[in-house]
């Protein structure tokens, strides 16, 4: 814990360390776009809760103070979903060839 | 074990159990899927450790916007902070509007220039550099200690939540959400976190904006809960400062002295400013600008967010007003699972039980994947295994994360044997994070600070706060009305007790010489720091600034209708 321990950590080390990190790291090229599973999960849910909402009873429209939930619910995740959805299309993500390969 | 008070407890939870049915079991399990398939797919991507520990520095402030606020929205807090609305009434907001939005605006516009452009990993590797090794092991070492602990918490809450409201075993829902955690972090490392953590901020919503419609709806809307709490809690139950004088009584037991200065600036600076589980979410962002914009992106849906746990416990207390008594056989705890009983239909039912198993687990992963981190970067590669190629760490990272889950399972276990464990445990973390927010403030915007005071204020910090709490408070020494103003008076304790041998440390000991502290305090700058903005990133609506003040502004506003 003395400081003529053999090793003591720089901020340029680090930056160094961390940059030369970066130069290898495959996050940016490989990752998959995200709004791709947002937008597919919400429709997905979408679909099925709306449908629910279609068909529910009286008895689950009462429980819910008159409201159709499901319904409302529904119709507002499959809009998320179809947003995210929209938004890929629209601006889809350009890989940077942020270093070499 | 089998005490009168485990009886009543589980015949509270068994009161409690939802009516699902196949359809919530489905819309659960597509989840359970889609959580793991986030982990497989992001697999490909982690190439480096930087890749596995911080997303290799490359993500978009959305993302990470988003997973800041995710991380810091765990179903402990959800379920927390509607059992304080059911408890201390609107008080609730001061966790948000000034418990939260100053420190995100001032993390954004202030520090992450010091944290991004450094490049550093971790907090504790910013005390590394503007330090010592001895601040950065003890640090580091707390940090640890207390993820480890927090994630083991969450892991028991999501268990005793989900024998009560779905009837499995609690040692089946700590396996199960144990398992999933794990395999999704040792597989896609902090991408997948996040990325889980981006989804589940949309599912919780989408569980809780229908039970606060509906829980509105069934009390009269805003007019008649206010109305009825009137009657039953009294006019200030509804009001943000009414009852809040310096002597005068509120069930919260603080004043507007010690909310400001206790909740507004010492704990909240502490937790959102150097509590590395969210402080992570930013140092993966792909530049300085997104990096910046991340706490203040999340800073909007923080400033809302408040109404979708405090309405739904306000519903609670209106519904049942001696909710917190023996009497109703419902804790305040209960409030949200209460509303999904009385009013969510099959199908809406299985999306709010999917986001409150979601919210544990974002909020375990979030701990357990800062723990993985700090334990690889700060304490293995610096102190015990050195200078191995990157693709050791990696190794050893997905490693450490098989035993950091393991290990908060250990906890859970140990939590459930406890009974107010819990309240302990909250209780604790944040003297973690009040010294090191002490240190962090001093060893920034004060370049005599010498190396050595780093170590001292920070041991001296978290040995006060602890002993007002344990010592004063918990003995009836001093005497405060309740434990979350005890909280507050711990870490303003805290706060001072670090700051006062910070300063008398620094002025016995050497300084760091100048050309030591470029980029990391005030005033200096680093390479890292001088990067022009991205393309794209100087148009007006993206610019740290505006984004900044215009969500202080934001929640200023909302005091406005609470405050009369």
């Amino acid at each position: 814990m003395s400081e003529n321990s053999e090793h003591h950590y720089t901020e340029d080390e680090i930056a160094r360390e961390v940059t030369e990190l970066e130069t290898r790291s495959a996050t940016a090229s490989r990752i998959f776009d995200l709004r791709r599973i947002i937008g597919g999960l919400f429709v997905v849910y979408g679909v099925i809760v709306t449908i629910t909402g279609i068909t529910d009873s009286r008895a689950a429209i009462d429980k819910a103070q008159g409201v159709n939930i499901n319904l409302w619910t529904g119709i507002g995740m499959l809009a998320l979903g179809v947003f995210f959805l929209v938004w890929l299309k629209l601006r889809p993500v350009t890989v940077p060839q942020r270093r070499e390969d | 074990m089998q005490t009168p008070t485990y009886a009543h407890t589980y015949l509270a939870a068994a009161g409690l159990r939802l009516p699902t049915n196949w359809l919530d079991y489905t819309i659960l399990a597509i989840y359970f899927v889609v959580v793991l398939g986030i982990g497989f797919a992001a697999r490909r991507s982690v190439k480096t450790s930087l890749d596995f520990f911080l997303s290799g520095r490359s993500l978009p402030a959305w993302i990470t916007g988003l997973a800041f606020i995710s991380a810091n929205l765990a179903a402990t807090e959800i379920l927390g902070m509607a059992a304080n609305s059911a408890q201390y009434g609107a008080y609730t907001v001061h966790w948000y509007w000034i418990g939260a939005i100053p420190a995100m605006v001032f993390l954004g516009l202030v520090m992450m220039p010091f944290y991004y452009g450094s490049k550093v990993r971790s907090v504790p590797e910013f005390l590394l550099l503007r330090f010592d090794k001895a601040a950065h092991l003890l640090s580091s070492i707390l940090f640890a200690f207390a993820a480890i602990l927090i994630a083991g918490v969450n892991l028991y809450a999501l268990a005793i939540v989900v024998q009560a409201l779905l009837g499995w075993p609690q040692w089946v829902a700590i396996v199960v959400a144990g398992a999933f955690v794990l395999a999704y972090i040792t597989l896609g490392g902090l991408s997948s976190a996040i990325y889980n953590e981006v989804l589940q901020f949309f599912v919780i919503l989408a569980a809780l904006i229908p039970i606060t419609v509906l829980g509105l709806r069934k009390v009269g809307g805003w007019g008649g809960l206010t109305h009825k709490l009137a009657e039953t809690h009294g006019h200030n139950f509804t009001t943000a400062w009414g009852g809040t004088g310096i002597g005068s009584t509120n069930p919260l037991g603080a004043n507007w002295l010690t909310i400001v200065l206790g909740l507004g600036f010492v704990l909240s600076f502490g937790y959102w400013t150097t509590n590395f589980a969210e402080v992570q979410r930013a140092l993966s962002a792909k530049n300085l600008s997104a990096g910046q914009r991340t706490p203040l992106i999340a800073a909007y849906p923080k400033i809302f967010i408040v109404f979708l746990v405090m309405i739904p416990g306000l519903v609670a207390a209106a519904l049942v007003p001696d909710i917190g008594t023996s009497g109703s056989g419902l804790q305040y705890n209960d409030a949200i699972p209460y509303l999904m009983q009385e009013l969510l239909p099959n199908g809406v039912l299985g999306i709010a039980v999917t986001g409150l198993l979601a919210a544990f687990m974002a909020g375990m992963a979030a701990n357990v994947s800062s723990f993985n981190t700090v334990f690889t970067t700060d304490i293995w590669a610096k102190y015990v295994v050195r200078g191995r190629e990157d693709g050791y760490y990696v190794r050893f990272g997905r490693w450490i994360t098989v035993i950091g889950v393991c290990a908060s399972v250990g906890t859970a276990f140990l939590a459930s044997s406890f009974s107010n464990i819990m309240a302990y445990l909250q209780t604790l973390f944040s003297f973690f994070n009040v010294p090191m927010f002490v240190v962090f403030i001093i060893g920034m915007f004060w370049k005599r600070a010498s190396v050595k005071s780093g170590f001292w204020g920070l041991l001296a910090g978290t040995v006060t706060a602890m002993v007002n709490y344990f010592v004063l408070y918990k003995r009836g020494i001093v005497s405060i009305p309740s434990d979350q103003g005890a909280n507050f008076v711990s870490a303003i304790a805290g706060f001072v007790a670090g700051a006062v041998v910070m300063v008398l440390v620094s002025l016995f000991t050497e300084p760091k010489p100048a050309q030591e502290l470029q980029g990391l305090v005030y005033g200096t700058r680093s390479p890292g720091m001088s990067e022009p903005p991205a393309p794209g990133d100087d148009a007006w609506y993206r610019r740290p600034a505006l984004l900044g003040w215009g969500a202080v502004v934001l929640a200023a506003v909302c005091y406005i209708p609470f405050s009369f």
